[in-house]
């Protein structure tokens, strides 16, 4: 017996004349199918995977479970998770997208897709469509860690820590596309990077702004790092809105988003 | 006999009032063209019409301004004076109605370099209603042996051969090609051609950039010589190169002669000579070339001019160490339009 036949493959041919004035795909569909392609391309890169996925679980399983570090509390799981969940937000919205935009403006992947019907609004709206579906990935897997290691997180502040996680995304966002925009493709990747490991290590992202040395707290809170990790905690774990760290998510949004529509350069 | 009025000078470029409504004339048209970058002039008042249905190249050497041209026609920049029409269609301000209907192939490729090059083609091809068929393109282009390759894996040829199936998935009626065969092998050059030239069977409109006079000469219907930002000349292939043919001689003094005439007069001289004795009205234009004692005659090459040459060589005492005939080549005329210096 021979197998079945593959069916008459290519017998359609391109129609001779094709000049009908061609239409875009719907616009969601674009967007859609923009997010699709940059998460995918975030998910298949090694590097991008660690920043924003490997090193959050190590971290949040590592002060969680050890006492390497003194964390001043006995319930560490419910200080470590706030944090860990604001520095997979910084790690995605900001490095992950400033290096991915930094790199495409020098190859000119976003002038050839101003040409498109995606254009340059399709293109932003792709982009933090795809930071958001990643969150959702990190939020997922996070989440579900830190409840197996015994996380019981306020309910009452759901919606809050909601709230900041979109503002949060908001903001470094904004930040990752002035970089990316204004910077040469290997200064976008040094200063993505370094500003990560800085704002990780005092940055008041996974470590509550108290245990930092004096002067540099006050500072801190008012950094979108801090504010960030601040508002999400609070929410998580007293179960209130910080009005006052969303403020400030807010206020370096309009500062930085401002500076990238002004700055921001496609070549 | 068709004279040779082989280049046309464009004009000082007037008003660009008329190009609004001249989405008949040419499916691209610019007009009064001005683009500065910082205190640089890319392009100075460039006048350009692309007919639809035809393949018009830009011809010029590198910083002519032929991609800032093409950059403002794409909408990616916004010129600084003049108009600009795709399709009677503004490239800024009607941006949304415009792009489904063109295609762009950047110079330097635009494809992401992470993703695999079937991958970034699938991409592109979902922004269109009605794209191609990726499998029938893929394999007219023979990307299909590299389309899980990474595009930062692929050689120069395949990123371009791949960069230009991206200009045209989405089945465009105008398509401009910056470079379009840079960098690729004499076959995938061919393939290319090939291609392009299947568009304009299907009454697409295709501008493309180029330096190589072969490119220009083989596939243009439609030259446009730029040089520091404006047109030196437009017109067809055959218009530019002079439909007429030339014949080029090279004179040497017989030996001993102490004339040393200048090639100039020697032009004069033979102009005059073929003017009066060939059926009257204006000869066939003698010219000097660039290199010494190599004169150009333009017209047909047939024995009566050639016999009239000659004739003129023995009266004037001049030897013809050599005689070619044949058309002048897109090349030639390039250099006379540009000039020979190194940038």
């Amino acid at each position: 017996m021979s197998p079945a036949q593959p069916g008459t493959a290519e017998t359609h041919a391109e129609p001779p004349v094709a000049l009908v004035p061609q239409t875009a795909a719907p616009w969601r569909r674009r967007v859609a199918a923009h997010a699709l392609a940059e998460a995918r391309t975030v998910l298949r890169n090694g590097e991008q995977l660690v920043i924003t996925l490997v090193l959050p679980v190590l971290l949040l399983v590592g002060l969680a479970r050890t006492t390497v570090i003194d964390l001043g509390t006995s319930d560490r799981i419910g200080l470590v998770a706030p944090g860990v969940l604001a520095l997979a937000v910084m790690s995605t919205a900001f490095t992950s997208q400033a290096i991915a935009t930094g790199f495409d403006r020098r190859n000119g992947v976003l002038r050839l897709l101003a040409t498109t019907p995606l254009g340059r609004g399709g293109l932003v709206a792709g982009k933090v469509a795809a930071v958001l579906l990643l969150e959702a990935l990190q939020m997922t897997v996070l989440v579900g860690i830190a409840l197996g290691l015994g996380w019981r997180p306020h309910p009452a502040g759901l919606p809050a820590a909601l709230g900041a996680l979109v503002l949060g995304t908001a903001a470094f966002t904004s930040l990752a596309l002035l970089i990316a925009g204004t910077l040469r493709a290997e200064a976008v990747l040094a200063v993505a990077n370094l500003l990560w490991v800085l704002l990780l290590a005092g940055g008041g992202v996974v470590l509550p702004v108290e245990m930092l040395p004096g002067p540099l707290a006050g500072l801190v809170t008012l950094l979108p790092s801090g504010a960030l990790g601040e508002a999400l905690r609070t929410a998580l774990t007293d179960g209130t809105f910080s009005w006052g760290a969303a403020s400030v998510l807010l206020a370096w949004t309009v500062v930085l988003g401002a500076g990238t529509v002004r700055l921001f350069r496609w070549s | 006999m068709p004279t040779t009025t082989s280049t046309q000078r464009a004009g000082t470029p007037g008003g660009a009032a008329d190009a609004g409504s001249a989405g008949s004339a040419g499916a691209v048209v610019a007009s009064g063209l001005v683009k500065h970058y910082g205190s640089r002039a890319a392009v100075t008042g460039l006048d350009l019409v692309a007919p639809a249905g035809a393949i018009t190249a830009l011809l010029g050497p590198n910083g002519a301004g032929k991609t800032t041209t093409v950059e403002c026609c794409e909408g990616l920049r916004r010129p600084d004076g003049g108009t600009v029409r795709v399709l009677g269609l503004d490239p800024v301000r009607d941006a949304r109605r415009l792009r489904p209907r063109v295609g762009v192939m950047l110079q330097d490729g635009g494809l992401p370099s992470t993703v695999p090059a079937g991958e970034a083609l699938r991409h592109l091809a979902a922004m269109y209603a009605r794209p191609r068929d990726l499998g029938e393109l893929s394999e007219r282009l023979g990307l299909t042996a590299f389309a899980r390759t990474q595009v930062r894996r692929l050689s120069g040829g395949q990123r371009q051969r791949l960069a230009l199936a991206a200009a045209v998935i989405g089945r465009p009626e105008v398509v401009f090609l910056d470079e379009p065969s840079a960098g690729m092998d004499p076959q995938a050059r061919l393939a290319v051609w090939e291609l392009v030239r299947e568009l304009r069977a299907q009454g697409v409109t295709i501008v493309l950039t180029t330096h190589q006079m072969a490119e220009a000469e083989a596939l243009a219907d439609h030259v446009v010589v730029v040089d520091r930002g404006a047109v030196l000349a437009a017109g067809t292939t055959a218009h530019i190169v002079g439909d007429a043919g030339a014949i080029r001689i090279t004179l040497r003094p017989p030996d001993g002669a102490s004339s040393t005439r200048s090639d100039e007069a020697h032009a004069a001289s033979l102009s005059a000579s073929l003017a009066a004795r060939l059926l009257g009205g204006d000869g066939p234009g003698v010219t000097t070339t660039a290199t010494a004692g190599v004169l150009e005659v333009r017209g047909a090459a047939d024995p009566d001019l050639l016999h009239e040459i000659t004739g003129w060589a023995v009266r004037e005492d001049v030897l013809l160490a050599s005689v070619t005939c044949g058309r002048r080549t897109l090349e030639d005329v390039f250099l006379d339009l540009t000039g020979r210096d190194l940038r």
